[in-house]
Protein backbone atom coordinates (compact mmCIF):
# COMPACT_ATOMS: atom_id res chain seq x y z
CA UNK A 1 0.00 0.00 0.00
CA UNK A 2 3.22 2.15 0.67
CA UNK A 3 3.66 1.94 -2.74
CA UNK A 4 0.86 2.28 -4.89
CA UNK A 5 0.85 6.61 -4.48
CA UNK A 6 4.71 6.19 -5.85
CA UNK A 7 3.72 3.20 -8.57
CA UNK A 8 1.01 5.58 -10.23
CA UNK A 9 3.11 8.96 -10.14
CA UNK A 10 5.93 7.29 -12.11
CA UNK A 11 3.41 5.50 -14.36
CA UNK A 12 1.69 8.79 -14.92
CA UNK A 13 5.24 10.43 -15.74
CA UNK A 14 5.96 7.80 -18.02
CA UNK A 15 2.86 9.06 -19.79
CA UNK A 16 3.36 12.33 -19.97
CA UNK A 17 7.12 11.49 -20.98
CA UNK A 18 5.65 9.59 -23.89
CA UNK A 19 3.51 12.45 -25.12
CA UNK A 20 6.66 14.46 -25.44
CA UNK A 21 8.52 11.97 -27.09
CA UNK A 22 5.38 12.04 -29.76
CA UNK A 23 5.20 15.82 -30.12
CA UNK A 24 8.49 16.24 -30.75
CA UNK A 25 8.77 18.89 -32.37
CA UNK A 26 12.64 18.22 -33.19
CA UNK A 27 14.32 15.06 -32.53
CA UNK A 28 16.32 16.15 -29.81
CA UNK A 29 13.43 16.34 -27.88
CA UNK A 30 12.21 13.24 -28.19
CA UNK A 31 16.09 11.58 -27.26
CA UNK A 32 15.63 13.76 -23.98
CA UNK A 33 12.00 12.66 -23.46
CA UNK A 34 13.30 8.95 -23.87
CA UNK A 35 16.02 9.52 -21.29
CA UNK A 36 13.75 10.70 -19.05
CA UNK A 37 11.32 7.62 -20.00
CA UNK A 38 14.64 5.29 -18.97
CA UNK A 39 15.24 6.65 -15.37
CA UNK A 40 11.96 6.45 -14.77
CA UNK A 41 11.53 3.02 -15.81
CA UNK A 42 14.82 1.99 -13.62
CA UNK A 43 12.58 3.73 -10.51
CA UNK A 44 9.68 1.87 -11.78
CA UNK A 45 11.50 -1.43 -11.49
CA UNK A 46 13.25 -1.35 -8.62
CA UNK A 47 9.44 -0.01 -6.92
CA UNK A 48 7.76 -2.89 -8.07
CA UNK A 49 10.73 -5.22 -6.62
CA UNK A 50 9.79 -4.04 -2.87
CA UNK A 51 6.10 -3.71 -4.21
CA UNK A 52 6.33 -7.88 -5.01
CA UNK A 53 8.73 -8.27 -2.53
CA UNK A 54 11.59 -9.70 -4.97
CA UNK A 55 14.22 -7.72 -4.32
CA UNK A 56 16.42 -9.59 -7.24
CA UNK A 57 14.57 -6.98 -9.76
CA UNK A 58 17.41 -4.57 -8.10
CA UNK A 59 19.72 -5.96 -9.94
CA UNK A 60 17.90 -5.49 -13.22
CA UNK A 61 17.31 -1.92 -12.29
CA UNK A 62 21.11 -1.58 -11.64
CA UNK A 63 22.23 -2.86 -15.53
CA UNK A 64 18.95 -0.99 -16.71
CA UNK A 65 20.59 1.65 -15.64
CA UNK A 66 23.44 1.51 -17.45
CA UNK A 67 22.08 0.34 -20.51
CA UNK A 68 19.47 3.09 -20.67
CA UNK A 69 22.83 5.46 -19.99
CA UNK A 70 24.24 3.88 -23.35
CA UNK A 71 21.53 3.71 -25.50
CA UNK A 72 20.90 7.80 -24.66
CA UNK A 73 25.04 8.34 -25.72
CA UNK A 74 24.27 5.93 -28.62
CA UNK A 75 21.38 7.75 -30.03
CA UNK A 76 23.05 10.97 -29.79
CA UNK A 77 25.77 9.87 -31.80
CA UNK A 78 23.61 8.58 -34.65
CA UNK A 79 21.70 11.24 -34.90
CA UNK A 80 24.66 13.76 -35.16
CA UNK A 81 26.22 11.48 -38.06
CA UNK A 82 23.26 11.03 -39.87
CA UNK A 83 21.75 14.37 -39.75
CA UNK A 84 18.23 13.80 -39.81
CA UNK A 85 17.15 16.11 -37.13
CA UNK A 86 14.06 18.21 -38.57
CA UNK A 87 11.49 19.69 -37.80
CA UNK A 88 8.86 22.73 -38.03
CA UNK A 89 10.80 25.02 -35.45
CA UNK A 90 14.24 23.65 -36.61
CA UNK A 91 16.47 26.11 -38.13
CA UNK A 92 19.11 23.84 -40.12
CA UNK A 93 20.90 26.33 -42.40
CA UNK A 94 23.87 26.10 -40.12
CA UNK A 95 23.63 22.36 -39.33
CA UNK A 96 25.23 21.16 -42.97
CA UNK A 97 28.40 23.46 -42.52
CA UNK A 98 29.42 22.35 -39.12
CA UNK A 99 28.78 18.44 -40.03
CA UNK A 100 30.10 19.09 -43.58
CA UNK A 101 33.29 20.68 -41.71
CA UNK A 102 33.74 18.32 -38.77
CA UNK A 103 33.60 15.34 -41.35
CA UNK A 104 36.44 16.86 -43.66
CA UNK A 105 38.55 17.06 -40.19
CA UNK A 106 38.76 13.81 -39.03
CA UNK B 1 2.56 1.76 10.54
CA UNK B 2 5.48 2.60 12.04
CA UNK B 3 6.83 6.01 11.74
CA UNK B 4 9.77 4.61 9.18
CA UNK B 5 6.59 3.42 7.01
CA UNK B 6 5.24 6.88 7.67
CA UNK B 7 8.52 8.39 6.85
CA UNK B 8 8.84 6.10 3.39
CA UNK B 9 5.88 6.28 1.94
CA UNK B 10 6.40 10.53 2.45
CA UNK B 11 9.39 9.95 0.36
CA UNK B 12 7.84 8.10 -2.15
CA UNK B 13 4.75 10.26 -2.37
CA UNK B 14 6.91 13.61 -2.88
CA UNK B 15 9.35 11.93 -5.46
CA UNK B 16 6.25 10.70 -7.70
CA UNK B 17 4.97 14.27 -7.35
CA UNK B 18 8.28 15.74 -8.13
CA UNK B 19 8.50 13.45 -11.24
CA UNK B 20 5.06 14.12 -12.34
CA UNK B 21 5.52 17.81 -12.28
CA UNK B 22 8.38 17.71 -13.84
CA UNK B 23 7.00 15.45 -16.75
CA UNK B 24 4.47 18.29 -16.67
CA UNK B 25 7.32 20.72 -17.47
CA UNK B 26 8.81 19.45 -19.82
CA UNK B 27 5.52 19.16 -21.54
CA UNK B 28 5.03 23.44 -21.12
CA UNK B 29 8.07 24.41 -21.52
CA UNK B 30 8.74 26.44 -24.91
CA UNK B 31 11.77 25.24 -26.46
CA UNK B 32 14.42 22.28 -25.94
CA UNK B 33 17.00 23.66 -23.81
CA UNK B 34 14.66 24.75 -21.68
CA UNK B 35 12.85 21.41 -21.38
CA UNK B 36 16.27 19.38 -20.46
CA UNK B 37 15.70 21.62 -16.94
CA UNK B 38 12.59 20.19 -16.24
CA UNK B 39 13.39 16.56 -17.10
CA UNK B 40 16.74 17.12 -14.86
CA UNK B 41 14.29 17.69 -12.03
CA UNK B 42 12.95 14.53 -12.27
CA UNK B 43 16.64 12.78 -12.70
CA UNK B 44 17.71 14.58 -9.51
CA UNK B 45 15.34 14.90 -6.98
CA UNK B 46 12.39 12.47 -7.88
CA UNK B 47 14.91 9.74 -7.69
CA UNK B 48 16.73 10.40 -4.70
CA UNK B 49 13.38 10.71 -3.19
CA UNK B 50 11.93 7.66 -4.69
CA UNK B 51 15.19 5.46 -3.75
CA UNK B 52 15.60 7.16 -0.43
CA UNK B 53 12.17 6.15 0.41
CA UNK B 54 12.79 2.41 -0.70
CA UNK B 55 16.13 2.66 1.22
CA UNK B 56 14.24 3.27 4.78
CA UNK B 57 12.10 0.47 3.64
CA UNK B 58 15.08 -1.80 3.08
CA UNK B 59 17.08 -1.01 6.39
CA UNK B 60 20.50 -2.07 6.61
CA UNK B 61 20.79 -4.46 3.86
CA UNK B 62 22.18 -5.78 0.69
CA UNK B 63 18.93 -4.04 -1.34
CA UNK B 64 20.09 -0.79 0.49
CA UNK B 65 23.34 -1.10 -0.90
CA UNK B 66 22.42 -2.08 -4.65
CA UNK B 67 19.79 1.16 -4.17
CA UNK B 68 22.92 3.36 -3.12
CA UNK B 69 24.75 2.17 -6.39
CA UNK B 70 21.61 2.60 -8.85
CA UNK B 71 21.39 6.20 -6.70
CA UNK B 72 25.45 6.63 -8.00
CA UNK B 73 25.30 5.36 -11.09
CA UNK B 74 21.96 7.76 -12.30
CA UNK B 75 23.79 10.62 -10.51
CA UNK B 76 26.95 10.07 -12.43
CA UNK B 77 25.22 9.21 -15.85
CA UNK B 78 22.65 12.00 -16.05
CA UNK B 79 25.00 14.71 -16.23
CA UNK B 80 26.84 13.37 -19.09
CA UNK B 81 23.53 12.07 -21.14
CA UNK B 82 21.90 16.03 -20.72
CA UNK B 83 25.06 17.57 -21.43
CA UNK B 84 25.96 15.07 -24.86
CA UNK B 85 22.17 15.99 -25.63
CA UNK B 86 22.01 19.77 -25.07
CA UNK B 87 25.96 20.05 -26.77
CA UNK B 88 24.66 17.79 -29.84
CA UNK B 89 21.58 20.27 -30.27
CA UNK B 90 24.11 23.02 -30.51
CA UNK B 91 26.73 21.74 -32.75
CA UNK B 92 23.87 21.41 -35.56
CA UNK B 93 22.75 24.63 -34.80
CA UNK B 94 19.48 24.64 -32.66
CA UNK B 95 18.68 27.99 -31.34
CA UNK B 96 18.12 28.57 -27.60
CA UNK B 97 14.91 30.74 -26.57
CA UNK B 98 16.21 33.92 -24.89
CA UNK B 99 13.77 36.40 -22.90
CA UNK B 100 15.64 39.24 -23.85
CA UNK B 101 18.88 40.62 -25.24
CA UNK B 102 20.88 40.51 -22.05
CA UNK B 103 22.30 37.34 -22.99
CA UNK B 104 25.34 37.56 -24.34
CA UNK B 105 25.71 34.67 -26.79
CA UNK B 106 22.02 33.77 -28.44
CA UNK B 107 22.73 32.39 -31.39
CA UNK B 108 23.25 28.46 -31.34
CA UNK B 109 25.86 28.73 -34.33
CA UNK B 110 29.52 28.14 -33.90
CA UNK B 111 31.62 30.39 -34.04
CA UNK C 1 49.27 0.55 -4.44
CA UNK C 2 46.47 2.36 -6.63
CA UNK C 3 45.94 -1.69 -8.24
CA UNK C 4 45.56 -3.23 -4.82
CA UNK C 5 42.96 -0.62 -3.94
CA UNK C 6 41.11 -0.78 -7.21
CA UNK C 7 40.97 -4.42 -6.73
CA UNK C 8 40.04 -4.10 -3.36
CA UNK C 9 37.00 -1.99 -4.14
CA UNK C 10 35.96 -4.73 -6.94
CA UNK C 11 35.80 -7.55 -4.68
CA UNK C 12 33.82 -5.44 -2.25
CA UNK C 13 31.78 -4.57 -4.68
CA UNK C 14 31.32 -7.87 -6.15
CA UNK C 15 30.36 -9.44 -2.80
CA UNK C 16 28.11 -6.91 -1.92
CA UNK C 17 25.80 -7.07 -5.13
CA UNK C 18 26.20 -11.08 -5.36
CA UNK C 19 25.51 -11.69 -1.66
CA UNK C 20 27.29 -14.90 -1.75
CA UNK C 21 29.94 -14.94 1.50
CA UNK C 22 30.60 -18.48 1.84
CA UNK C 23 30.61 -20.38 -0.64
CA UNK C 24 33.88 -21.22 -1.96
CA UNK C 25 33.53 -22.23 -5.17
CA UNK C 26 31.38 -18.89 -6.25
CA UNK C 27 33.54 -16.18 -4.04
CA UNK C 28 36.77 -17.61 -6.31
CA UNK C 29 34.91 -17.56 -9.46
CA UNK C 30 34.22 -14.06 -8.12
CA UNK C 31 37.55 -13.28 -7.15
CA UNK C 32 38.78 -14.33 -10.62
CA UNK C 33 36.69 -12.12 -12.18
CA UNK C 34 37.53 -9.48 -10.04
CA UNK C 35 41.68 -10.52 -11.08
CA UNK C 36 40.58 -10.35 -14.91
CA UNK C 37 39.52 -7.01 -14.72
CA UNK C 38 42.18 -5.45 -13.02
CA UNK C 39 44.19 -7.62 -15.83
CA UNK C 40 42.70 -6.10 -18.31
CA UNK C 41 42.77 -2.51 -16.76
CA UNK C 42 45.97 -2.93 -15.99
CA UNK C 43 46.81 -4.19 -19.83
CA UNK C 44 44.66 -0.83 -21.45
CA UNK C 45 46.83 1.21 -19.17
CA UNK C 46 43.52 3.03 -18.09
CA UNK C 47 44.37 2.96 -14.25
CA UNK C 48 45.54 6.28 -13.25
CA UNK C 49 44.45 9.31 -11.23
CA UNK C 50 41.33 9.97 -13.65
CA UNK C 51 39.28 6.86 -13.92
CA UNK C 52 40.45 6.31 -10.39
CA UNK C 53 40.81 9.67 -8.31
CA UNK C 54 41.15 8.24 -5.01
CA UNK C 55 43.07 11.51 -4.22
CA UNK C 56 40.26 13.09 -4.20
CA UNK C 57 38.48 11.31 -1.55
CA UNK C 58 39.81 13.41 1.41
CA UNK C 59 37.48 16.29 0.18
CA UNK C 60 34.55 14.05 -1.12
CA UNK C 61 32.00 14.30 1.80
CA UNK C 62 32.44 18.12 1.65
CA UNK C 63 31.96 18.46 -1.88
CA UNK C 64 28.86 15.64 -1.75
CA UNK C 65 27.07 17.54 1.07
CA UNK C 66 27.34 21.06 -0.90
CA UNK C 67 25.94 19.41 -3.97
CA UNK C 68 23.35 17.85 -2.31
CA UNK C 69 22.13 21.43 -0.84
CA UNK C 70 22.37 23.12 -4.33
CA UNK C 71 20.79 20.14 -6.27
CA UNK C 72 17.71 20.81 -3.42
CA UNK C 73 17.59 24.37 -3.64
CA UNK C 74 17.46 24.60 -7.33
CA UNK C 75 15.02 21.86 -7.86
CA UNK C 76 12.85 23.45 -5.38
CA UNK C 77 13.47 26.75 -7.43
CA UNK C 78 12.56 25.19 -11.20
CA UNK C 79 9.24 23.55 -9.62
CA UNK C 80 8.25 26.56 -8.71
CA UNK C 81 8.84 27.66 -12.15
CA UNK C 82 7.02 24.90 -14.17
CA UNK C 83 4.01 25.81 -11.27
CA UNK C 84 3.93 29.10 -11.71
CA UNK C 85 0.85 30.84 -13.18
CA UNK C 86 2.30 33.84 -14.16
CA UNK C 87 2.47 33.60 -18.49
CA UNK C 88 6.15 33.91 -18.58
CA UNK C 89 7.60 32.49 -15.59
CA UNK C 90 11.02 31.58 -17.14
CA UNK C 91 13.61 33.13 -18.55
CA UNK C 92 16.22 31.34 -20.73
CA UNK C 93 19.63 32.77 -21.40
CA UNK C 94 23.06 31.29 -23.00
CA UNK C 95 25.87 32.65 -20.82
CA UNK C 96 29.78 32.03 -21.05
CA UNK C 97 31.58 31.90 -18.49
CA UNK C 98 35.37 31.84 -17.18
CA UNK C 99 36.55 28.52 -16.46
CA UNK C 100 38.99 28.93 -13.73
CA UNK C 101 40.17 24.74 -12.99
CA UNK C 102 43.14 23.66 -14.98
CA UNK C 103 42.82 20.09 -14.69
CA UNK C 104 40.44 18.07 -17.02
CA UNK C 105 39.27 15.97 -13.61
CA UNK C 106 38.09 19.88 -12.20
CA UNK C 107 36.65 20.54 -15.28
CA UNK C 108 34.96 17.73 -15.71
CA UNK C 109 33.76 17.75 -12.30
CA UNK C 110 32.65 21.56 -12.72
CA UNK C 111 30.72 21.07 -15.47
CA UNK C 112 29.02 18.10 -14.10
CA UNK C 113 27.99 20.06 -11.42
CA UNK C 114 26.85 22.87 -13.32
CA UNK C 115 24.31 20.14 -15.46
CA UNK C 116 23.39 18.22 -12.19
CA UNK C 117 21.71 21.54 -10.54
CA UNK C 118 18.33 21.91 -12.36
CA UNK C 119 18.19 25.55 -13.74
CA UNK C 120 21.34 25.46 -15.59
CA UNK C 121 23.15 23.05 -17.94
CA UNK C 122 26.96 23.21 -19.82
CA UNK C 123 26.34 23.39 -23.34
CA UNK C 124 29.98 23.60 -24.51
CA UNK C 125 33.58 23.71 -23.54
CA UNK C 126 35.92 26.30 -25.33
CA UNK C 127 39.49 26.47 -24.10
CA UNK C 128 39.26 28.50 -20.98
CA UNK C 129 35.14 29.48 -21.19
CA UNK C 130 32.39 27.49 -20.06
CA UNK C 131 28.66 28.00 -22.25
CA UNK C 132 26.21 27.71 -19.80
CA UNK C 133 22.08 27.88 -20.76
CA UNK C 134 20.78 28.74 -17.72
CA UNK C 135 16.39 29.06 -17.36
CA UNK C 136 16.20 32.06 -15.26
CA UNK C 137 17.96 35.64 -14.63
CA UNK C 138 18.45 34.08 -11.41
CA UNK C 139 20.38 30.73 -11.42
CA UNK C 140 22.67 32.38 -14.64
CA UNK C 141 23.16 35.32 -11.74
CA UNK C 142 24.34 32.46 -8.71
CA UNK C 143 26.54 30.65 -11.30
CA UNK C 144 28.28 33.67 -11.59
CA UNK C 145 29.33 34.54 -8.68
CA UNK C 146 31.58 31.52 -8.76
CA UNK C 147 30.86 29.74 -5.78
CA UNK C 148 30.09 26.67 -7.10
CA UNK C 149 33.37 27.05 -8.91
CA UNK C 150 35.17 27.06 -5.84
CA UNK C 151 33.39 24.26 -4.21
CA UNK C 152 35.06 21.76 -6.49
CA UNK C 153 37.76 19.86 -5.22
CA UNK C 154 41.09 20.00 -7.42
CA UNK C 155 44.23 18.61 -5.94
CA UNK C 156 47.32 20.93 -6.88
CA UNK C 157 49.85 18.19 -7.34
CA UNK C 158 47.85 17.31 -10.12
CA UNK C 159 47.07 20.56 -11.62
CA UNK C 160 50.35 20.66 -14.71
CA UNK C 161 48.60 17.93 -17.15
CA UNK C 162 52.49 17.53 -18.48
CA UNK C 163 53.85 16.11 -15.46
CA UNK C 164 52.40 12.48 -16.99
CA UNK C 165 50.55 10.92 -14.44
CA UNK C 166 51.99 9.13 -11.32
CA UNK C 167 50.53 5.76 -10.94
Amino acid sequence: MIYAAALFAILVTLGLALIRALLGPTVFDRIAAINLFGTKTVLLIAVIAFYTKRLDLLDIALVYALINFISVIALQRLVAQKEFHSGPDHNDQGGQKVFAAKEGQS
Amino acid sequence: MTILDLLSWLCLTLGGLVGVIGAFGLLRFPDFYSRQHAAGTTDTLCAMLILLGLGLQAGLSLAAFKLAAILLFLIITSPVATHALANAARQSGLKALTSDDTSDDNSGSKP
Amino acid sequence: MRTLLYSLVLLAFWLLLSGHFNNPLLVGLGLGSVLLTVFLAKRMNILDHESFPIQLSPKLPRFSLYLLKEISLSNLDVLRRILSLRKNPISPRVQTLPLPHKTDLGRVLYANAITLTPGTVTLELQGDNIIVHALSKESAASLATGQMAAAIPEVPAYANPAKGSPA
